[in-house]
């Protein structure tokens, strides 16, 4: 095994010295300069929302109160977040003591503005906060996705409660759908402290609605690490998609160039792009649409490669049952390089279905007027490989039969070689 | 180019008898720096080696992605591990489950292993594995092969009780491979590995050693020692008809 590999290791560096420049070894080497993902110059930026209700006085959190926990895990995450990152806070329910609702739930104040990191200042206003008012996470919400507004980079906001929103009918499962429909890349994860049921339900729903994690919280040193991890993660790259809208027909649709891109598909609508495609190019485009809403635990999603004259090329599919957050396909569409000079680049369409459905009427008909499933779609260009003249490499054969084989017709090849010659000795003795 | 490649393939095989070893390829995969959280998106998937067990901490319902690269006639397998919160704190049986993906986001078949898994109120970890097919050089576009590339690792609980969602978990991962040779070598090769973004970095996934070129398979092996065999098995049947002429003729 170990010769083997050796072996192998040893043709291959041959093969590298030998047809340098002849073969097409380094083929897969990515010599394209320009990556306009790269985002030079994007900073992070990340706004903590915690909940300074009535209820954070409960002491129920390793014999503290809530609300020490909670200064105490944001003194450690002030002290850990890392440089690159834009960090602001905002409370709810912090300075409104009074009964009256309507002015309860507007009481959303920006603690900290978010911009570079000034940890004394944010240490000093954390320190301030005493547990106060209502719990309104909606406005809250809604406020703190302005306060990200703008910049390249990735935008999360870490919302912290202790109780289900207090300041219905705005539902702000509905009010995160609507924030992450219009800002690109917003991810809001939630954490609960000390949990009930019914907030579990609307925290994580807050959560699912963006592609955001939800996380119960029962001690101090969980929320510290957990809101150290969240904030860690907005500081990794990563690629931003372009926002794009597809259209209902391959005729209107938009032309896409490689790159990642999102959209909106409703329950049972189809989204058509279009994709231009060389000889000697292959098309890889790749799917997932997202369940940010309650669905059905039976779900699919088709995507078609289609010629303008609606001739299909390939398609990818994908089914599923259960809980999930995408469902993803992909296909892959290898264009033959043409014998003629007509180097035309061909039009292909791909259009995109989801089969989601909703779990009640009213849903399904709330969402025709809401914004669709999130998509996101990657299309890339390759060189188009080549294609198998045999099912085995190069033709070649192995195993004992083909050994066995060999042998025999060589076998057979000699005995009637060493006939022939032998009666060719012979006739020629004779005459 | 194709018979470019298959002529310098025939010459490189006078020679391959020349070659007794080469250079080892050692395939170390022990350093410090493994990765010690997941991504939670395709987009996020956090990169791993084969070999390298990844860890993470999370929530129950979170789902965890990672990503790792596997080369033409390996066939992964990926192990995943979740360590559940004590018993006391849990209310119902958690259903939990790995998926993998290719390149293009294609969800592949396990061929062995417990890919979804239901734990007990009371275990105090899961254990799911995943076997995929070996990843072939080449197939058709029409065909779901694994294709060299990203593959993707999707770890989730599929059933759950709301009371038990958000509980900490640990989670680990490893993926290894097993090398099929030339059982598995077909013929063709991709133009590029299945590497999601390639313009746009979407992943920059690559094996310790790069990807192969495709060149090499046991079976030229294989086919080198037919014929070698078959030209023996031909000396000998010609000999034996010379034995055997009478003497005189």
């Amino acid at each position: 095994m170990i010769i083997r590999k050796r072996f192998a290791a040893g043709l291959c560096a041959l093969i590298a010295v030998l047809s340098m420049g002849l073969s097409p070894v380094a083929a897969y080497a990515d010599d394209d300069p320009d990556h306009p993902g790269d985002a030079d110059g994007a900073t992070p930026k990340v706004e903590l929302v915690l909940d300074v209700s009535g209820s954070m006085r409960a002491r129920d959190i390793d014999g503290k109160s809530r609300m020490a926990a909670a200064k105490q895990a944001f003194n450690e995450v002030l002290d850990a977040t890392p440089e690159d990152v834009d960090l602001g806070i905002r409370t709810l329910g912090a300075n409104y003591s009074g009964d009256d609702r309507k002015t309860g739930c507007k009481d959303t104040e920006q603690l900290y503005p978010v911009g570079p990191l000034d940890r004394r200042d944010a240490k000093t206003a954390v320190a301030t906060l005493s547990p106060t008012g209502f719990t309104p996470i909606g406005p809250a919400l809604l406020k703190a996705a302005g306060d990200l507004k703008g910049g390249e980079g990735s935008h999360r906001i870490v919302l912290i409660s202790d109780g289900e929103d207090t300041c219905q009918p705005l539902d702000p499962c509905e009010v995160a759908r609507e924030i992450s429909a219009k800002g690109i890349d917003l991810t809001i994860d939630t954490l609960g402290l000390v949990p009930n049921t019914k907030m579990r339900k609307q925290l994580s729903c807050i959560a699912e609605a963006t592609g955001g994690t939800y996380t119960s919280i029962q001690h101090t040193d969980e929320l510290s690490d957990r809101v150290g991890q969240l904030v860690d993660r907005a500081a990794d790259p990563v690629v931003k998609p372009v926002a794009v809208e597809g259209a209902d027909s391959c005729s209107a649709a938009p032309r896409l160039k490689p790159g990642l891109y999102t959209d909106r598909e409703k329950f049972g609508e189809h989204r058509w792009y279009r994709v231009d495609v060389e000889p000697g190019q292959e098309l890889r485009a790749s799917v997932s649409v997202g369940a940010d809403r309650a669905v059905n635990n039976d779900y699919g999603v088709l995507m078609r490669a289609v010629t303008k004259h609606d001739r299909e090329i390939v398609r990818g599919s994908e089914a599923g049952d259960g809980r999930t957050d995408v469902i993803s396909t992909g296909l892959r569409y290898p264009k033959p390089e043409r014998d003629d000079d007509e180097e035309t680049a061909e039009t292909v369409c791909l259009q995109v279905s989801n089969s989601y459905s909703a779990t009640s009427a009213t849903a399904f008909a709330d969402s025709k007027s809401k914004p669709g499933l999130p998509l996101e779609l990657t299309v890339d260009i390759a060189d188009a490989p080549d294609d198998a003249s045999d099912v085995a490499a190069f033709g070649l054969g192995r195993g004992w039969w083909l050994l066995g084989a060999l042998v025999l017709t060589g076998f057979v090849g000699g005995l009637l070689w060493g006939w022939l010659s032998r009666w060719r000795v012979a006739v020629w003795r004779t005459n | 180019m194709r018979t470019k490649r298959l002529l310098a393939a025939t010459g490189l095989m006078a020679l391959a008898a020349l070659l007794t070893a080469g250079p080892a390829s050692a395939a170390s995969t022990e350093d410090g720096d493994k990765p010690a959280d997941a991504g939670t998106s395709f987009r996020t998937a956090t990169e791993i080696a084969q070999g390298d067990k990844a860890t993470a901490s999370a929530s129950t319902g979170d789902y965890l992605y990672w990503s790792f690269p596997a080369d033409a006639g390996q066939r992964p397998t990926v192990e995943a591990t979740v360590k559940l919160p004590d018993a006391a704190s849990r209310h119902a049986d958690t259903r939990w489950r790995i998926d993998v993906y290719d390149g293009l986001r294609r969800r592949q078949s396990c061929m062995y292993g417990m890919q979804a898994r239901t734990a007990p109120k009371d275990a105090s970890s899961v254990d799911l594995a995943c076997t995929l097919r070996p990843v072939r050089a080449w197939s058709d576009p029409w065909a779901n092969d694994p294709l060299p590339g990203t593959y993707y690792v999707r770890l989730t609980a599929t059933g759950v009780d709301t009371a038990d969602l958000g509980t900490p978990v640990t989670a680990e991962v490893k993926t290894t491979s097993k090398d099929i040779g030339g059982a598995a070598a077909v013929d063709g090769t991709l133009g590029s590995p299945l590497v999601p973004g390639k313009r746009v970095e979407l992943s920059s996934t690559e094996p310790e050693d790069g990807w192969s070129s495709g060149w090499w398979t046991d079976r030229w092996v294989w086919t080198g020692i037919g014929g070698v065999l078959a030209a023996l098995a031909g000396v000998g049947g010609y000999t034996l008809t010379s034995r055997n002429s009478p003497s005189g003729v």
